[in-house]
């Protein structure tokens, strides 16, 4: 955090988007960039995970339910495109003759469905977190209740058949914004608009950390008592933490559907929601690229190990995990430093200087 | 001028428990104000009472406002400032990120998207007055311990605080650091209000101008340091020998 040093970090931005943008689609099948399309979207919510619990120290488990907002809403839209004029299939399955549910009515619109992906996690982080901050919830408290919403919202979407497609999800979309989802440029270009996103985020969170903002933020996160005795509000602070996370994750399950092309229950439930915090936790919570590139890994290990080797990938996942939290509890980005750390211990911490002579010289 | 800090008839009640039962005394700028007394007098809770940490009654104006009732952070708005018993800075922060902070309640909110350039001049006289001119870059969790008292003292300045409660601001230093500070805070209440929580009697013999001595959440005497010594309750209270407050 004491680094001076934001303009290397930058350049590390930079040397990803160069590696995701332009080297990735060159070298990587279609099968697999799409696969690396979808890590890109979890590590888009890790991003904000990291700000918020990283930085901000609130332990955000229930992400799932923000990933979710701006997931059901682009499915919504999508699956309303491809239906056209009628009714999507699904819903004709349970009730042929009712109408289209309200509330997917506006979700007709491609601006609206934009604005709902932006707004609606806004919206309901700003309620949730000023009500929770100004009350002082946090610690266990705080996780568990963001716990408890992903796993209501994922109760509810299974229950609720006709209207959001139940334990099934939502499927089948054809079209994109108007372009054939099936045609490969197409696929291509919403891997770059996910790609470009998560850039964007990574160039959010980087200037977010070199800020003011950045620094009263961690100040908040060790000493939150003293904050306030500083004469901020600290609900303030965390909760425009706890916005832009929810923000990101939005963003990250909108990009989501196009690129996998179904969203179920199962991927915004409790289980989905702690699968993103691993991720952070394994690349290193506090750092800039640490959630981003642990999120990545863990989606990574998901989908090569996961399929070759199903029940054998939760007993790795669960040992990285262990063995991360004990011996680096700063996730992975912290080993250059603790290497760095451990060849430099046998030269001696320089003495703080002799603060009382300055003391003196001021007096005099 | 500041306006003078006037508290009357505190109470201060933990579920039944009087920690705090009708305490008044007031304090002002050009002097440094001490509060002392025995292990749970209600030093400390006055302080809490006074920055809304703990609930109290009666009242606690600043220059004609009443600061009971309001919460923490609009107190701090109004110019009151405390330290704590034990130094509680941001460690993972270095010492100029530490006043940086402390010094943006007088920024407009939006400015804190933007990174820090340069260095605050209210920073720099603040680190000159307490001597951390040297430590701008040293993370604060390695400050040494009086180092970090001073950090705090410094982030009341540049909050610009109109009242400074300290709560035993030279505990745990040596002689030369206790001698700094109390030269120090001699400076700072020039123009502020500097009220010292204290358990060293010798610290506030050197540099308090008044006392007020504290037992058992009750004034027990007033006055300079030459009258709250002679009398005789205090004297009991402290051991119940003169020894405990030796003459100078």
């Amino acid at each position: 955090m004491t680094k001076p040093k934001p303009w290397i970090s930058l350049g590390g931005i930079g040397v990803f988007a160069v590696l995701l943008l332009a080297v990735a689609p060159l070298v990587l099948t279609d099968h697999w960039l799409n696969n690396v399309g979808k890590y890109c979207c979890w590590a888009i919510a890790a991003v904000g995970i990291g700000l918020a619990w990283g930085r901000g120290g609130m332990l955000v488990m229930g992400q799932g339910v923000f990933f979710a907002l701006g997931a059901y809403s682009m499915a919504m839209h999508l699956t309303l495109e491809s239906a056209g004029d009628r009714i999507p299939g699904f819903m004709v399955l349970y009730d042929p003759l009712a109408p289209l549910p309200m509330f997917w009515e506006p979700f007709r619109s491609a601006g609206f469905t934009l604005l709902a992906i932006v707004l609606l996690p806004v919206v309901l982080a700003g309620i949730l977190g000023y009500a929770l901050f100004k009350r002082r919830v946090k610690g266990a408290y705080f996780a568990i209740l963001t716990q408890a919403l992903a796993v209501a919202l994922a109760t509810l979407i299974s229950s609720t058949i006709r209207e959001t497609g139940g334990d099934t999800g939502l499927s089948d979309f054809k079209y994109f914004f108007g372009f054939v989802l099936n045609d490969p440029a197409n696929k291509l270009m919403v891997y770059l608009v996910a790609a470009g996103l998560l850039v964007l985020c990574l160039l959010a969170v980087w200037q977010l950390y070199r800020s003011r903002f950045g620094e009263l933020l961690v100040a908040t996160r060790d000493a939150e008592e003293r904050v306030r005795f500083l004469g901020y509000d600290p609900a303030n602070v965390k909760l425009v933490a706890f916005v832009v996370s929810a923000l990101m994750a939005s963003i990250g399950g909108a990009m989501f559907v196009p690129i996998v092309g179904i969203i179920t229950p199962a991927e915004i439930g409790a289980a989905a929601s702690i699968l993103m915090i691993a991720g952070v936790a394994f690349g290193g919570r506090a750092s800039l690229f640490g959630p981003a590139l642990g999120a990545m890994a863990v989606g990574w290990g998901q989908s090569s190990l996961g399929s070759t080797w199903p029940e054998g990938w939760t007993y790795i996942l669960g040992l990285m995990f262990v063995v991360v939290i004990l011996f680096l509890p700063n996730g992975l980005s912290s080993l250059p430093a603790r290497i760095a750390a451990a060849r430099r211990k046998p030269v001696e911490q320089p003495a703080p200087a002799p603060v009382v002579a300055e003391l003196e010289e001021v007096r005099s | 001028m500041t306006d003078a800090l006037v508290v009357t008839d505190l109470r201060v009640e933990f579920s039944g428990f009087v920690a705090v039962g009708g305490v008044s005394f007031d304090a002002y700028p050009g002097e440094v104000r001490f509060l002392i007394g025995p292990n749970g007098a209600g030093k400390t809770t006055c302080i809490d009472a006074v920055t809304g940490l703990a609930g109290g009654t009666g009242s606690a104006r600043l220059g004609g406002k009443e600061l009971l009732g309001r919460p923490v952070h609009r107190i701090v708005r109004l110019g009151v400032g405390r330290t704590f018993q034990t130094a509680s800075v941001f460690d993972e922060l270095t010492v100029l990120q530490n006043l940086d902070i402390a010094a943006g309640r007088h920024r407009p909110a939006i400015s804190l998207l933007r990174a820090r350039r340069g260095v605050d001049p209210s920073i720099e006289r603040a680190l000159e007055e307490t001597g951390l001119a040297g430590e701008l870059a040293t993370p604060a969790g390695i400050l040494s311990h009086g180092q970090k008292q001073w950090l705090e003292i410094a982030m009341l300045l540049v909050q610009d605080a109109k009242v400074l409660l300290l709560d035993e601001p030279v505990a745990g230093m040596s002689q030369d650091e206790r001698t700094a500070t109390g030269e120090l805070l001699q400076r700072i209440a020039a123009k502020r209000i500097v009220l010292v929580v204290e358990h060293d009697m010798d610290f506030m013999r050197r540099y308090a101008t008044r006392v007020t001595v504290l037992h058992q959440g009750r004034v027990l005497s007033q006055g300079t340091v030459a009258e709250v010594q002679a009398d005789p309750q205090v004297q009991e209270v402290y051991l119940g020998t003169a020894d405990a407050i030796p003459e100078d």
